[in-house]
This record gives structure tokens, C-alpha cells and sequence, in this order.
């Protein structure tokens, strides 16, 4: 049985689409497990990803017409979807990655802030 | 937006979209295991460790659906797709629902139908709220002539009036079939309507074609103008839309076609119910016409602002004024109510209770529908709780349930929604019921609305009790041993059943006080045999244009058709009864009467035969002759109820009355009693005059005989051809037609409620017996005990046919508690009888007894043939 999905993991997806737009916008043409296996190392290692879930951010990504799909063949000779990023892609990159810039630095303030008073 | 849609088109394309997915995902697992051999893992590890990393091939698929669809929805198609996968599987039960909802809500969208098109919708006239119907009043209820009103109180109403923008009206004397057609194509008997120059003006209707009356078209005499209806446009002149300055013969007389009304007045239909007008005249406000009486049907047009109290009371006022102005006139008192209210007033008590009736039909539906569903939903107790232990939430199974009732009473709908269509179209065409507005029966958006919104609430009370079941589930209960929710229930279901049957016991004595009053009204004694007679309309053309002439034509009319082969007696009469009715006065001879006590008798204008031909009676003296004519001395009949009102206790015969259409007449004899306003009503004062002595244009002739009409009319037809060349064709009609037509509403009802009252009691003994074998299939076993244990097969079955009947016999008391309090309502419509009557009690607590006892036997014999072995085996 499916649940609704839960409010909380909006975020959740949202982080994990910048971080494959962010992905596809450095590496050009790459298929769902290159994503997901690029995403764990440059991270290093440290969010243990269930890989299926990078299908749900590829096919939002897809609706909104930020990403490109077409089957083509791997480096050994395997078929795999490859995804690339259009133009309003990288444009909605850029507004992200603005977002997250500042949202984290505010994030880094408050934190620090917290330590200085206690 | 454009997400939106891709969603939505993500709905349709599911089965591609997911092929493409599969093979996304399987080229994922290959990269990955590629990955992790080329690091040394042995190749099913790899795999193992691809799938593991992923997360769960079917996960995936999922979080990717939910992504790229619409949840929601795919859900509720999902639980769709499964309820209706359920159902195939248990398509008898199915099958019984839909059509059990589809035929509620097919009689509930029928009676709304009805309702909405005399109740609810406006009048299809121009701001119809502000039009008043204006009567005259009377002492007397009967009345005819004095309800109508005379042309120049009229006019002087008009003229001095506040409150009315307009007052118009029509000649309510009229007579169907009165006018004939004659020249291009076969003559053809019409009915017209004289109506006055504003009428259509006040009431907002428009001619489609042409034009409205002309003013001096409207004046005696002027020049012969018609209005056409588009009924008669269409059938007669093949929608010819070059017809407007045509001439018609008409009665002989050259009149110009000036209009054609549109389809969507349809004057029978608010003035006539049960009628269908063909053309309108011109009727003049005139002295001439002032002279005749009281003729005209009146209505009004409220000024803006107006209200129909102010205008009442100025009416009150205007009327003794205008009255005492001319005291030798007929008084004017005028009774106004709202022309909407007029049109439905008579039948409004009938459709309210038809329409509770078939609430009441809807609330067995639901008790008999939850009833199998707790049935079924005990059956599928098991099913759930396992689905409930493989973490399906309570709510979601809950849902699932829902969505199967709302199914199911949606496919019920629409079946009703079919029925209803049918249903309508079929009433829409019964002309020989004189019900208002009956031809504008239809389905419309708010009858829609309506079904809707019945089907909806019904399918959420349906799901609603065994989702309830749901909530409470025990799972391990359910789940550990066998049916033991099932006596929790138990109740309920003998709750709904005995509901069922009070309701359908309300419905049953509903209709059987109606039916019984139907009887009665059938066998009122009418006073004449309308069986093995007919009536024809014939008229002596415009050269019959002196009395000499027209009695001539009158004799050779009756000589002609008397020796025609099985024609027993034949006699003419201006009109016939239960149709137009009109009274003049007639006071004895040397009698005084105060000024409102003065006696007013029905007319007939009658040839001899007549009283015969009708298979009336005369109870003393003798019945008129060819020789009772022009120079010789005045005479009448009257009937039982005038000898007695104006000579208690006296022979009438010999006496004389004042008045009607001469000096005096001289009584010479004494017919029974004529029912001629209703079945319903008694005769009043009647007086028959010899057409002769009082002659009127347009006769019907009346005949009796054994033969059937098919040869009956030609013949008579044949026989009077050569002295009216222009008789129509095929107009002879049995004079039991007369009967039918004057009963046809209350037939109409009867049909409704009985058909209601037998389709409450089918669904009753059905749920009846569903309940029993229900409970008897739940307790095979312990029944098996007791017959091991020596019980009888008659200890059984008496044994369940007692529970039934316990369960019927609080229903039935519940029911006629609760029919003894409603039946008041139906008071006015009964006939004979009074509300409480002990019979149609009684006989429908012996059906529901007798039902409720079949329907339980049945089971009870069933479980009187267990084989104790056998069940004791089971499980």
C-alpha cells in the first residue's frame, strides 16, 4: 500500500534535486547511476543514499523541463538513460544554488550564534 | 501548468512509462553489479549488493510513480480498479445492488421530475409570479357559470383597478372538437380558445410567426383572425412558413391566419390539463358578448410593487361597488390567488405525498443495501483483517470500502438515470391524463442535481457502516476464530430489517386506502352506463340557420343514425357529462327566494333518446318526444335532487319552473341523479331541456349499441354523410372514455404508489430473507447440535419462522403506529373511506405477515435438512 507522502521530505527532495542538477550541470550526459554514485563519492560517502530515489528526482526534474532524457549505450557497452540539463535547467541551477548559498551562511550565523551564548 | 498536465497525462500513459522505468532501473542493477565485480565481488553478491543499494527494485518504482503522478488520484483509481476487481468477483451481489439503486433512484428521479415540472419550474411565461388567476366566488364550490365572470364587470374591473398593469382573459366555455376544419385536405374537427386581445400580451407570450390580435379583429364582428398553435402548424399544414394571411374555413367562415404560437405554450397545458388547444380566436369584449354571462376565465398582470393581499382588498372593494352599480348584471366578487399556485393547486397534495412515498421507497433502498453490505463485510472480516496485519491503515481499508458502495450506487445511478429517462418520456406523452404541465415532464440539470446528490448519500451511508465495522476490527479476534463479530451486528441487521418493513408498511397501507379508494370512486353510481355507448360530435353546418332548419336537420340527424343496423337508441345532448358544466337559475313557480337563495341548476340541452341512449333513468312521469318542440308548450326533466330541493315531499310532476329559456316550464318528468362535475361529487340541481324548445349550435350524438366502435362509427358516419358532407372522419369515441379521463389523475397516483408500495414490499422480504438465511448459514453448526441432541425438524423451522416473524411483528407494529399518523395526509384523497380503515390495515399487516413468514420458511427449511453429521465435521 502507498502512504502519502509526507511534508517533510520536501526538503529532503529538494536538496537531492539541486544536488543532481548541480551533478549533470558539471559532468554533461550522465545516467541515473552515474548521478547517484557521483552524489555519494563527492560527498564522501557520508549520506548513504537509497539509489531508487534518484528516479523520483529525475522524473520532477524532467516534468519541469530542467533535464533531457534519451537512451544511449555505456562506456562498457551497456544501455542506460542518459540525462543531460537544458537551459532552464541551468538557470534554475543558479537561482538554487543562490538559495542554498545564502541559506546556508544564514544557517552557519545562527549556529554560531547559539554557541556564543550558551 | 504544464506539470499539471504531465501528471495527468502520466495517468494514461502508466503502462509505458512504467515499461520504461523497468528497464531504467535493470540497466541500473547491471551498471552497479558491473561496478562491484570489477572491485572483486563475486557476481551474485554483486547483484545482491546493486539491488540492496538501490533500495528495493519495487521501491523505487514506487517513489518514482508517486513523483511523477498524482498520488492522490492514482490511489483513488487504484481502490477503483480493486472494487471493481472485488465486485467481478461477486457479481451477483453486484448485479442485485445496482439494480436495486438503479430503480430507486430511477423512481426518485421520475417523481422529482414531476414534481419539479408542476411544483418548481416557473410557468413557462413571462415573470409568471406576478400573473393572478381571478375567480368569481361563489356560495357554491360547483358552481361553473358563477366562477366565471361577465364581460363588463370585467371591463369595469379593468378600468378602475390599481393594483393589475392589465386584465385579459378567455371564453371559458369552449368546447373541444367545437370548431370544424373544412376545405384543403379532410375536415377536421378543432378546439379553440377565444381569447381576448391582451391575453397573450399579458401573459408574455409571443407568435412565432405573424403577429398578436389586431384591435379590430377584436371587436364583433370584425374580421375572423386565428392564431395557430405549433401543433396544428406542424400536423396540418406540414410547418408551412408562408401560412400567416392564409384563410382558413372555419365553421364555414373565411378567418385569416395571423400567427403561429411557439412550441412552448402549450395553453392546455396550464389552463386545460389534459387538452390540446388547436388555434385561438378572437374574443370580444362587447356588449354583444357582455350579454352572454358569465363566460370569461380571467387572469391579471400584478403592477410592479403590487402585492396580492393590497389587490385582493381593492378587489373587495371594486367588486360590491361594481355590483351594486348593476344589479341586474351578475355580481362581480372577485377571488384572486397567484396563476402558479392556481395551475398546481389541485394536484400539489398528490405529488407531496408521491414524493415522500418515494423517499420513503429510497430509505428501504439504503436499509436493505446496508444490510448486505454488513452481510458482506462480516463474509469478508477475514480478508480485511489480513490486509489490515500486511499494514494496510484502517483508513485506507475504510476508503476501499467507501469506493466500493460509491461504485456501485454510481453504476446505480446512471441505471436510474436510464430508467428515469424512459420513465419521463413515457409521461411526457400520457394525454389521457389530465394532470397541468404533464407534457413538460423531463429530465433537467437540477433533477440531475438532485439524483446526484440521492446516489452520493446513498452510497456514503452504505460504505459508511462497515467502515465503521473497520474501526473497530479486532484483529486478532477476527483473525483467531470464525464469525464472532458477527452477533455484534446482528442487531443491527434485525434493526434495518424491521425499519424496512415499517417503512414498507407505510407505503403498503398509503396505498391500499388510495386503491381502495379508487375502487370506490369506479363504482359510484354515475347515473348513466358509459359501457356499449359512444359519442360523436356533430354539428349542423351555417345553412341550418333557422330554428325550423335546425330541427329538421335535428330529427333527420336522429332518423338517420336510429336505423342504422345494432344501434339501440340514439339522442343528442349539447353537453356531455364530466366536462363543462354551466348553471342557470330555476326557481317553482310562486316560490320567493331571498337574493342569494335563489335555486341554480346544471343544464342540458337534450334531444329525445337521449335519456336512453345515456342509460339513464326515469324514475317518474315521461321523457321528452319528437313533438315536445318549437310551438308546443314548454317542458323539462329534472332530476331526484331538484324535485326534492324545490318540492320537499311533493309530486314534481305537472309543476313549473321560472327561468330557463322560457317564461316557465312545465315538469314532466324525474330522472336519477347525474354525476356531472366528478366521479368524486354528487349531482346538484339538474334540468334537462328539450333541444327543441332551446336550441344551441354543436351536439354530440350519442348512441348506444353492442357493436364495436371500428364498425360502429363508420356506419354511423356513413348515415349521416349525406346531410353533413364535411363530418370528419373517425371522430366516434366510447363513452367510457368519458370515465376514464375524469379519473385518470387519481389513477396516475394509484399506479405511482402501488408500484412504490410493491416494490417497498419486494425489497422488504428480500432483506427479510436475507437476514434469516444469513443467521441460519452462521449457525449451521450449532444447529447441527441441536438436531444430533434429538431436536425436530418442526423444532427448527418453527423455531426460525417464530424469529421472523418477531422481527416482522415489531416492524409491522412500529409500521402501523406510524401509517395511523401519516395517513391524515393523504385525507383528501381519499374517496369512501375514511384514514383508519380497519380492511386496508388489516390486509397489509396480513401481507407483510405472510411475506415475512415465507421469506423465513424458506431458510428454515434449508437448515431443517442439515445433515448434523456433516456440519459437525466442517471446519
Amino acid at each position: 500500500m502507498r502512504m502519502p507522502t509526507e511534508p517533510k521530505l520536501d526538503l529532503l527532495q529538494g536538496t537531492l534535486d539541486v544536488m543532481v542538477l548541480q551533478t549533470l550541470s558539471v559532468m554533461g550526459a550522465q545516467h541515473g547511476y552515474g548521478i547517484a554514485r557521483r552524489i555519494e563519492q563527492v560527498s564522501g560517502e557520508e549520506i548513504l543514499l537509497n539509489q531508487g530515489t534518484i528516479y523520483a528526482s529525475l522524473v520532477r526534474l524532467q516534468q519541469r523541463g530542467w533535464i533531457l532524457a534519451e537512451w544511449g549505450t555505456s562506456d562498457n557497452n551497456r544501455r542506460a538513460k542518459y540525462y543531460t540539463i537544458t537551459p532552464q535547467g541551468w538557470k534554475q541551477l543558479a537561482e538554487d544554488m543562490a538559495y542554498w548559498r545564502r541559506l546556508s551562511s544564514v544557517m552557519n550565523c545562527v549556529l554560531a550564534m547559539a554557541e556564543g551564548a550558551r | 501548468m504544464s506539470v499539471f498536465w504531465q501528471k495527468v497525462g502520466s495517468l494514461f500513459k502508466r503502462r509505458e512509462l512504467d515499461r520504461d522505468l523497468d528497464s531504467e532501473l535493470a540497466s541500473h542493477i547491471e551498471l552497479a553489479t558491473d561496478e562491484y565485480i570489477r572491485e572483486g565481488m563475486a557476481p551474485d553478491d554483486a547483484r545482491r549488493r546493486a539491488v540492496l543499494r538501490l533500495g528495493g527494485i519495487e521501491q523505487s518504482k514506487e517513489t518514482q510513480r508517486d513523483a511523477r503522478g498524482m498520488a492522490a488520484i492514482e490511489s483513488v483509481l487504484q481502490d477503483v480498479r480493486y472494487a471493481v476487481r472485488t465486485l467481478r468477483r461477486d457479481a451477483g451481489f453486484a448485479a442485485f445492488t445496482v439494480l436495486i439503486i438503479g430503480l430507486g433512484v430511477g423512481a426518485c428521479a421520475t417523481v422529482f421530475s414531476v414534481v419539479n415540472s408542476i411544483l418548481v419550474r416557473p410557468l413557462p411565461l413571462k415573470n409568471p409570479n406576478a400573473l393572478v388567476w381571478i375567480a368569481n366566488r361563489t356560495k357554491t364550490e360547483d358552481n361553473m357559470s358563477g366562477r366565471t365572470l361577465q364581460v363588463g364587470r370585467v371591463l369595469d374591473f379593468k378600468q378602475r383597478n390599481q393594483s393589475f398593469s392589465d386584465v385579459a382573459g378567455y371564453f371559458a366555455f369552449y368546447g373541444t372538437g367545437d370548431v370544424s376544419l373544412t376545405g384543403n385536405g379532410e375536415p377536421e374537427r378543432l378546439s379553440a380558445v377565444p381569447v381576448s386581445e391582451t391575453f397573450f400580451p399579458l401573459l408574455g407570450v409571443q407568435p412565432m410567426l405573424g403577429r398578436q390580435f389586431r384591435a379590430d379583429e377584436c371587436k364583433w364582428n370584425g374580421p375572423g383572425a386565428a392564431l395557430l398553435t405549433y401543433g396544428l402548424w406542424q400536423r396540418r399544414f406540414a410547418s408551412d412558413p408562408h401560412i400567416i394571411g392564409k384563410a382558413l374555413r372555419l365553421d364555414q367562415k373565411s378567418v385569416t391566419v395571423v400567427g403561429v404560437m411557439p412550441a412552448s405554450f402549450d395553453f392546455g397545458a396550464i389552463f386545460a390539463p389534459g387538452q390540446q388547444i388547436d388555434l385561438f380566436y378572437a374574443f370580444p369584449l362587447s356588449p354583444e358578448t357582455d350579454r352572454w354571462g358569465n363566460t370569461l376565465a380571467v387572469v391579471g398582470r400584478l403592477k410592479p410593487g403590487a402585492t396580492l393581499r393590497r389587490a385582493q382588498a381593492e378587489a373587495d372593494i371594486l367588486g360590491n361597488q361594481i355590483s351594486d352599480e348593476h344589479p341586474r348584471a351578475n355580481d362581480i366578487h372577485p377571488v384572486l390567488s397567484f396563476l402558479p399556485q392556481h395551475v398546481s393547486g389541485q394536484v400539489r397534495p398528490a405529488l407531496i405525498i408521491l414524493a415522500c412515498a418515494v423517499g420513503v421507497v429510497m430509505l428501504i433502498v439504503c436499509a436493505n443495501l446496508s444490510n448486505l453490505m454488513l452481510a458482506r463485510t462480516a463474509a469478508r472480516q477475514k480478508e480485511m483483517a489480513i490486509r489490515a496485519a500486511l499494514g494496510a491503515g484502517r483508513k485506507r481499508l475504510a476508503r476501499q470500502l467507501l469506493t466500493e458502495s460509491l461504485l456501485l450506487t454510481g453504476v446505480g445511478a446512471i441505471l436510474g438515470i436510464v430508467l428515469a429517462l424512459t420513465a419521463t418520456r413515457a409521461i411526457a406523452h400520457l394525454t389521457a391524463f389530465n394532470l397541468p404541465m404533464l407534457s413538460s415532464v423531463r429530465i433537467d440539470v437540477r433533477v440531475l442535481a438532485i439524483t446526484v446528490l440521492i446516489a452520493t448519500a446513498t452510497g456514503l451511508v452504505l460504505g459508511l457502516a462497515p467502515a465503521w465495522q473497520i474501526a473497530v476490527l479486532k484483529l486478532n479476534a477476527s483473525l483467531g476464530q470464525r464469525g464472532a463479530a458477527g452477533a455484534e451486528n446482528n442487531w443491527v441487521r434485525g434493526t434495518l430489517v424491521a425499519s424496512e418493513i415499517a417503512f414498507a408498511c407505510v407505503l403498503l397501507v398509503g396505498a391500499g386506502l388510495l386503491v381502495r379508494s379508487f375502487v370506490r370512486v369506479l363504482d359510484v353510481k354515475l347515473g348513466f352506463q358509459p359501457r356499449s355507448a359512444a359519442t360523436l360530435r356533430i354539428d349542423p353546418g351555417r345553412g341550418y340557420d333557422t330554428n325550423e332548419k335546425l330541427i329538421a336537420y335535428m330529427n333527420d340527424a336522429l332518423h338517420r343514425v336510429r336505423s342504422v343496423t345494432g344501434v339501440e337508441e340514439a339522442g343528442l345532448v349539447d353537453s356531455l357529462p364530466l366536462g363543462k358544466n354551466r348553471t342557470w337559475g330555476a326557481g317553482a313557480k310562486g316560490k320567493t327566494y331571498a337574493p342569494n337563495q335563489y335555486p341554480l341548476a346544471f343544464v342540458r340541452l337534450i334531444s329525445d333518446g337521449y335519456v336512453k341512449a345515456m342509460g339513464m333513468t326515469l324514475k317518474q312521469g315521461r321523457d321528452f318526444s319528437e313533438h315536445d318542440t318549437l310551438g308546443a308548450a314548454p317542458v323539462m326533466l329534472i332530476n331526484e335532487t331538484m324535485a326534492r330541493t324545490l318540492w320537499p315531499g311533493e309530486n314534481p310532476i305537472g309543476k313549473s319552473v321560472v327561468g330557463p329559456c322560457a317564461k316557465e316550464r312545465e315538469v314532466i318528468g324525474v330522472l336519477g341523479d347525474v354525476r356531472h362535475m366528478a366521479l368524486e361529487k354528487d349531482a346538484g340541481l339538474e334540468m334537462y331541456l328539450p333541444s327543441r324548445q332551446c336550441s344551441d349550435r354543436g351536439w354530440s350524438l350519442v348512441v348506444r349499441s353492442n357493436l364495436p366502435i371500428s364498425t360502429l362509427g363508420p356506419a354511423v358516419e356513413a348515415a349521416l354523410r349525406p346531410i353533413t358532407p364535411d363530418l370528419p372522419r373517425g371522430g366516434m369515441r366510447p363513452l367510457t372514455e368519458l370515465v376514464d379521463r375524469a379519473v385518470s389523475p387519481r389513477r396516475f397516483i394509484v399506479l405511482l404508489l402501488g408500484g412504490f408500495a410493491g416494490f417497498a414490499l419486494l425489497l422488504a422480504s428480500l432483506g427479510i430473507y436475507g437476514l434469516i438465511s444469513y443467521s441460519v448459514n452462521r449457525r449451521t453448526q450449532e444447529i447441527g447440535i441441536r438436531m444430533a441432541l434429538g431436536a425436530s425438524t418442526m423444532d427448527v423451522q418453527s423455531r426460525i419462522v417464530l424469529k421472523t416473524m418477531g422481527i416482522a411483528g415489531i416492524g409491522l407494529a412500529a409500521g402501523i403506529v406510524a401509517s395511523s399518523g401519516l395517513v391524515r395526509s393523504v385525507n383528501g384523497l381519499l374517496y369512501g373511506i375514511g384514514s383508519g380503515d380497519p380492511v386496508t390495515f388489516a390486509v397489509a399487516a396480513f401481507v407483510l405477515m405472510l411475506i415475512a413468514g415465507v421469506a423465513g420458511y424458506l431458510p428454515a427449511r434449508r437448515a431443517s435438512k442439515i445433515d448434523p453429521m456433516i456440519c459437525l465435521r466442517a471446519d
